[in-house]
């Protein structure tokens, strides 16, 4: 078991014609059941064309008719990736994670109104993607680096969950799912909308949530994870070294008015019971403590 | 990206929001001229300058006479402002603000903000104007009145109409400052602010009301559609080596410690400086170099770290993912030998292709410290830095 994706679930890249969007259908492809997986692809103007074996429709609601895919990827450029959620939202897809790094805030902030009652979950923007190792991986993190296994991961930063993968590994750990739910302040599932989903799923034994400074998305997950987990969670937040009023690469990484700052995260979490380390090497073994 | 008062002041107007007469002045003739040009027989000169708190710092004052403004100018332009948001560096002054004077009676707060939790924008109004809204919400929490807005109906008459009333706006006031209200949503949506206040908003003796003070920052990623914002931008008042990142398309901020670090990804980047700190060292620099580092990027972010003097190790840290360890090497050699480096380079990779990374860094013949962990390579870094 994982959750979100698996081996059965089948996927469209909206914009895979794209220099991004092609390279990394084709590692995805590669990666355990991708072949059967990755299905479709959407460009508007470029379809009956194939790429890769995989053949391109011009819209999504074409793409899901003739295939079946019920998730799609997004790989669109900033200026046109709102209106390819907002598509792939219309077309009722079960999920839509979406890649794209820079998308204007308003622009997010329409899409959030726009999915209200809808039932399409949106992971990102700005994310790494999500995997499950061993069956399907969906976006841009190196599929290598993951075995298949217990542990939950869900983040806000890209190469930092890279790093929480590798330190499980080394303690000899898999992961059941690992999502990253992307680095933007207005966004789609929270830290508290995929842990609600590792509670629920009996093959994670454990979490690892990863957040950064900006926002409260960690304080609402640990009340909630205090009142409902029922299994142990281990977290580390980035940025207890960053000056307040600077935005740390991440439109959503800046600690504002006196909220958002490290400090204030981890004496939240562990309030609420969740295990925490400051010291970013220490997570793999952290978790491992709490099994 | 932020503007000047006098910026955001000219956009409001374009959006019918009532703001003081007054003129930008780049020298003492133009302060003068603006001065002359404006009614009343008191001026108000405010230093330009992207931080809050100016007041504090002696960056707004008020003149009396022609002589006045003349020697507030004069003493203004090129001075060094420090302000509580400045740092204790300051900023030197070299735009300022010629206004008329205004008869203030009341000080109200109108702010809007991207809320991340509704995931919408919310309009926050409070009868406590003048002072810093953070200072306000901590110490009375009930003078902050909040709107979150439907980003389908907008702004409505009806709840702005209601947040001047829990403002405290007297009656004949009220439909002037919903229609203020509305106008400021209406040019935050429009111009893709992520954050816009007037503080304070003012009542003046003829009952009228005016943002005496405005403060706009817009979206960087929507920039792309807004040229007339993009035309605002003062580099005088960015970081220099900020501003050389982003022409690379890296992410840099300076920092005050003595290690520099480029990190891919912002998250380990963030997580880098908070090992270094952990081994009783500081970050001199935040620097991600993003998902694609090329030889070029490396190189460029090789020199900005070298730029800074107090820069004494640097340290790499790069989980290579898509972006091959092998790769990395290659720039960081290439990289070390251009900069003609001079000072002890700690690098740690991991992740994809990484023995042969390793392999590269190894054969280079360069004195590089090679790291297996982050904890690893945070100690050696720190022990570099103090000649261990």
């Amino acid at each position: 078991m994982s959750i979100l994706v698996d081996r059965n679930t089948r996927v469209m890249t909206q914009g895979m014609t794209g220099k991004t969007g092609m390279f990394h259908t084709i590692q995805c492809k590669h990666y355990a059941n991708g072949k059967e997986c990755f299905v479709a692809g959407v460009t508007p103007g470029k379809g009956g064309q194939h790429f890769e074996g995989i053949p391109v429709y011009d819209t999504v609601k074409e793409a899901k008719e003739k295939t079946g895919a019920n998730v799609s990827v997004i790989y669109v450029p900033p200026p046109f990736a709102a209106a390819a959620i907002l598509e792939a939202v219309d077309a009722e897809l079960d999920l839509v994670i979406c890649i794209t790094e820079g998308i204007p805030v308003h622009d997010m902030i329409n899409v959030r109104y726009r999915m209200k009652e809808k039932k399409t979950l949106l992971i990102g923007p700005n994310c790494p993607g999500i995997i499950t190792p061993d069956e399907v991986k969906i976006g841009i993190m190196p599929g290598h680096i993951h075995k298949k296994g217990k542990i939950g991961v869900v983040s806000r930063s890209g190469t930092l969950t890279y790093e929480a993968v590798g330190q499980l590994m080394e303690v000899g750990l898999g992961q059941s799912t690992c999502v990253g739910i992307g680095g933007d302040p207005v966004n789609g599932m929270k830290h508290v909308d995929v842990m609600k989903l590792f509670n629920e799923d009996p093959e994670t034994e454990a979490v690892i949530m990863v957040g950064e400074i900006g926002g409260n998305d960690e304080e609402i997950c640990s009340r909630w994870i205090r009142e409902n987990m029922k299994k142990p969670v281990v977290g580390f937040i980035a940025g207890l070294t960053a000056p307040p009023g600077k935005r740390m690469g991440h439109a959503g990484a800046i600690i504002s008015g006196g909220e958002g700052g490290a400090e204030e995260k981890l004496a939240v979490m562990e309030e609420c019971g969740i295990k925490v380390t400051r010291n970013p090497s220490e997570i793999g073994r952290l978790l491992k403590s709490v099994l | 990206m932020k503007v000047h008062e006098y910026q955001a002041k000219a956009i409001l107007s374009q959006y019918g929001v009532p703001t003081p007469e007054g003129f930008p002045a780049f020298s003492v003739k133009e302060a003068l001229d603006a001065a002359k040009k404006l009614a009343g027989n008191a001026w108000v000169v405010k230093a330009q300058i992207h931080a809050g708190g100016r007041g504090k710092g002696g960056g707004v004052k008020l003149a009396k006479s022609m002589q006045e403004v003349e020697q507030i100018a004069d003493s203004m332009l090129g001075m060094k402002l420090v302000t509580p948001q400045t740092g204790g560096e300051g900023r030197i002054v070299k735009r300022l603000l010629v206004e008329e004077g205004a008869d203030i009676r009341a000080e109200y707060y109108a702010g809007l903000v991207v809320d991340r939790v509704s995931q919408r924008v919310v309009l926050i109004g409070s009868s406590e104007g003048g002072t810093e809204i953070e200072e306000v919400a901590k110490d009375a929490p009930e003078r902050i009145n909040r709107v979150t807005i439907d980003p389908g109906c907008g702004l409505t008459e009806r709840d702005a109409l209601d947040l001047a009333e829990k403002m405290g706006i007297p009656g004949h006031a009220r439909k002037p400052a919903s229609d203020i209200f509305m106008s400021l949503y209406r040019a935050f949506v429009e111009k893709d602010a992520m954050l816009l206040e007037v503080n304070p908003l003012i009542l003046d003796g003829k009952g009228r009301l005016l943002a005496l003070d405005a403060k706009f920052n817009f979206d960087d990623n929507a920039l792309f559609r807004h040229p007339e914002i993009t035309a605002l931008r003062d580099l005088d008042e960015e970081d220099p080596a900020e501003i050389e990142a982003s022409r690379f398309g890296l992410s840099y901020i300076s920092l005050d410690g003595d290690i520099g670090c480029l990190v891919n990804g912002a998250g380990l980047a963030m997580a880098t400086m908070d090992i270094v700190k952990l081994y009783g060292a500081s970050p001199a620099n935040f620097l991600d170099v993003g998902g694609g580092a090329s030889v070029e990027k490396v190189t460029e972010a090789f020199k900005l770290m070298l730029a800074n003097p107090k820069v004494k190790v640097i340290l790499v840290n790069i989980f290579g993912g898509i972006m091959k360890c092998d790769v990395i090497a290659e720039g960081v050699v290439a990289a070390a030998r251009q900069v003609s480096l001079n000072v002890p380079l700690v690098v740690r990779l991991e992740g994809t292709n990484v023995e042969l990374g390793k392999k590269i860094l190894a054969e280079s013949g360069l004195p590089i410290i090679s790291a297996n962990t982050m904890m690893d390579a945070a100690r050696r870094a720190v022990e570099a830095s103090r000649g261990c």
